[in-house]
């Protein structure tokens, strides 16, 4: 098996185990950092609360995303991997679940709130900004993760951008209807936006020359970084603060309670380091950041 | 007009030597372009094997996952056909209803699912039918999006067949004493669905490819399993596969459409030589009967 | 209701995106189309080989697909659209294109052969008895499925929203991520606004075939 340098380099630096194999995408099938999480055996809930449902049901049904590296990917076996879906895990451990036991569906950006509201999924961890407009129609348990928008562009960046105020007069890519592209429309306008429907596009647009910037959370970008570091580079200033939280149907406080415990309980025991370090933290090769205050508004 | 061979002469020595030559030409034209296409990929390194044998290396799992994914994309639009056809023959029989209560209501139906974007419909499907007590998967969302949409089509296409029968098929079965419902079951139906038989392909054909549209739902098909395995790979590698992923994807599209397109014309050249419908094939129909050629292609 | 006039200026761009998208890739694609039937039904065999290999690979291929080269996959033999609507334009007019030339070769097999034979008697060559005599015949039996064709591709400009296009269904994805409250609302103005524009051209068409029927 014949691997060319580049490849070999992405690879460990994603830390990829190169076994034997006939392709250079066959390895990747091996890129599997397990994190098992210790499930909780014997875990009792009151009658009646939504834990007692989910346990008795033994399926915990998470929306979650499939393109975001990091946090949310399918892997070459469709299944996702990423801190979100390890945030899933550990919240399925203490209501005695085994992770075999949670079903994944993908959330499109458009569709996050009503997939809560019409009770097809239980919770939500999808890169989900806990905002005031969001906290109207449903509740967020978190935040789990503090993210903030930041700035990727071509190696080298040839454009000099250093923040958002550089970006006047330049064409800057994200997402139609995020977060980001709204603030980028509201506070930055002399930006040209250029919007599609994922970011990978906006990263083919970026290495075509087509585009001199993308936006968008910085976890997200430093994802898409990671696969090409010689043709994107991210300007590393974030300047907004997004809040990660996980959403759940509005009113179950008890629910929000549960989650909001364990996931306090996983900054404590080191669980949700070890969450991060095995998949956004082996991307960034950053540690994990101080752990969020949870906001049990 | 068949075959349109009318239109021309059959070329003598002259003017075959000129056609010759100027399909040569246009030949040369076009390999010469494809030539300047793939030279270019190949200097973009486009052709690398490396890069293309991610389509077949079972150690990538692409080429399982691709076929799973194409497994169902077909089980989508399999139900979606079935349903769509059996549906789509009832309206149009509704639509030609002799009671108004019941032509009307049909009329509205059909007229409305054919003019709202199929992207919208099926995310309204999936985002609003909860809401009043119908629970629907991703599945069954893409599946009742692909057959509102498609049924209301063929709703058209059937109608237009029923109506291009010859009008004596219809007067002879009530000479017999048949009731307006065996007529249109046992007379006039199968006749139009045999003569519609290669519009009614065409627009399964758009179904399989609309299936595509289920991305909007997060249902796994064909296309947004491919997109998938692009943005899994390019977090390992960059661009590296994008091309070959799509590629991959559309020539499966294409070899599973060409194959049905084929079968159609199989299914339509068996039943052309059965006698008992040589009355009612397609060439018989006298010169365009506007309802008949007025829904030839179905829609796209 | 105050919702949708705070957005007005939103939805109605949206709106005239979405209509000069149809409208400009509608126009290309009956030309494109026209030619590709004429070559469909042409004495040379190289002409009709290609137009027929056009017409199942595109019609074969999901819109989206061919969007996606267009847009990412030509840079890799150094092309490139001036702008994404251009590119959304080119994607539609050459998928529609080959559903037209299918509409228009079954019109023309519609026309009588006698036309086309006193079309060859008196004299006129191939391109004079199909432009002249057959073309405008067909023309006319082929408005409704034509008429279906620019329903289809009404619709089908939605794709261009996830290709940095900002069309109706672009508006529809940015008000609804910004509204959830509001969703319904959003959904109810946008298929209304696609129902001003399919609706209006089926009524449109319909006149049109009563007016121009051929009455034999």
């Amino acid at each position: 098996m014949r691997i060319s340098t580049r490849y070999a380099a992405v690879a460990l630096a994603v830390g990829a185990v190169l076994t034997g194999c006939s392709s250079e995408a066959g390895e990747a099938a091996n890129d599997a950092a397990e994190n098992t999480v210790a499930v909780e055996t014997d875990a009792t809930f009151a009658a009646g609360t939504t834990m007692a449902r989910i346990a008795d049901a033994g399926e915990l049904r998470v929306g979650t995303k499939i393109d975001q590296p990091g946090f949310g990917l399918a892997n070459a076996e469709g299944t996702p991997e990423g801190f979100d879906v390890e945030m899933a895990k550990i919240i399925a451990a203490k209501l005695g679940l085994s992770e075999d036991q949670i079903v994944f569906q993908e959330t499109v950006s458009a569709n996050r709130e009503p997939f809560i509201q019409n009770d097809q999924v239980d919770i939500v961890v999808a890169t989900y900004t806990i905002n005031d407009k969001r906290k109207e129609i449903v509740d967020f348990a978190g935040p789990y993760y503090v993210a903030g928008q930041d700035i990727m562009v071509a190696k080298g960046n040839p454009e000099g951008i250093t923040g958002p105020d550089d970006l006047a007069g330049k064409t800057v890519c994200s997402v139609e209807g995020s977060t980001p592209a709204e603030n980028i429309r509201t506070n930055y306008p002399q930006a040209q936006l250029v919007l599609y429907d994922v970011y990978s596009k906006c990263a083919d647009d970026l290495r075509n020359g087509n585009v001199q910037a993308v936006t968008t959370d910085n976890v997200i970008l430093t994802g898409l970084v990671a696969g090409s570091p010689d043709q994107l580079e991210l300007v590393g200033a974030p300047f907004t603060e997004e809040p990660y939280g996980i959403g759940l149907k509005k009113g179950d406080d008890d629910f929000r309670t549960f989650i909001n415990d364990t996931l306090e309980e996983s900054f404590e025991d080191g669980s949700w380091e070890q969450a991060w370090d095995s998949t956004a933290g082996a991307i960034t090769g950053e540690p994990a950041p101080a752990t969020p205050t949870i906001d049990r508004y | 007009m068949n075959g349109a061979r009318v239109l021309f002469d059959v070329p003598g020595p002259r003017a075959r030597r000129r056609q010759r030559i100027g399909s040569i030409l246009g030949a040369l034209l076009v390999l010469g372009l494809v030539a300047l296409a793939l030279w270019r990929l190949g200097s973009n390194q486009q052709l690398d094997p490396n890069r293309w044998s991610i389509l077949f290396d079972p150690a990538s799992n692409v080429p399982q996952r691709l076929l799973a994914a194409l497994v169902d994309t077909l089980q989508v639009a399999a139900v979606g056909m079935v349903a769509s056809v059996v549906l789509g023959a009832l309206l149009a029989v509704g639509r030609l209803s002799d009671h108004w209560w019941l032509r009307v209501p049909v009329t509205v139906v059909i007229e409305f699912f054919r003019a709202v974007p199929l992207l919208v419909l099926i995310l309204f499907c999936f985002l609003y039918l909860p809401k009043v007590g119908i629970s629907t998967s991703p599945f069954g969302a893409l599946a009742l999006g692909l057959t509102l949409y498609n049924m209301s089509v063929l709703a058209e296409i059937f109608r237009a067949g029923i109506n291009s029968v010859d009008r004596g098929q219809a007067e002879a079965a009530y000479g017999l004493g048949m009731r307006k419902w065996q007529v249109m079951s046992f007379i006039l139906v199968p006749q139009a669905v045999r003569r519609m038989l290669p519009v009614l392909v065409a627009q399964l054909v758009v179904l399989l490819k609309d299936s595509s549209l289920g991305f909007i739902i997060g249902y796994m098909e064909l296309l947004r399993t491919a997109r998938s395995l692009v943005e899994y790979f390019n977090s390992l590698y960059g661009d590296t596969y994008t091309f070959q992923l799509y590629v991959g994807a559309a020539l499966m599209y294409i070899l599973v459409n060409v194959l049905l397109s084929q079968l159609a014309k199989l299914v339509e050249r068996r039943t052309a030589q059965n006698v008992k419908t040589t009355g009612t094939a397609p060439l018989d129909v006298p010169g365009g009967v506007p309802a008949l050629t007025g829904q030839v292609t179905g829609t796209v | 209701m105050s919702f949708l006039v705070d957005n007005f200026t939103l939805l109605r761009d949206g709106f005239l995106t979405t209509l000069s998208l149809a409208l400009l890739s509608g126009l290309l694609a009956l030309l494109l189309g026209t030619v590709l039937a004429a070559m469909r039904v042409s004495p040379v065999l190289a002409l009709r080989g290609l137009a027929t290999f056009y017409v199942e690979a595109f019609r074969n291929t999901p819109l989206t697909v061919i969007f996606f080269f267009l847009v990412f996959g030509i840079v890799y033999i150094d092309l490139q659209f001036p702008t994404k609507f251009v590119a959304a334009v080119a994607a539609l007019s050459l998928y529609t294109a080959a559903f037209v030339c299918e509409a228009v070769r079954s019109g023309i097999n519609s026309v009588s052969t006698g036309q086309a034979e006193a079309a060859r008697a008196l004299g006129l060559d191939f391109r004079q008895s199909l432009t002249t005599i057959v073309l405008p015949q067909a023309f006319r039996t082929v408005i409704p499925p034509l008429g279906n064709v620019w329903i289809a591709l009404a619709k089908n400009t939605s794709i261009a929203a996830g290709f940095a296009v900002t069309d109706l269904t672009a508006v529809l994805s940015r008000l609804a991520n910004a509204n959830g409250d509001q969703i319904l609302a959003v959904f109810a103005a946008v298929v209304a606004a696609y129902l001003i524009i399919t609706l209006s051209s089926a009524w449109g068409f319909s006149v049109l075939e009563r007016k121009l029927a051929i009455v034999r």
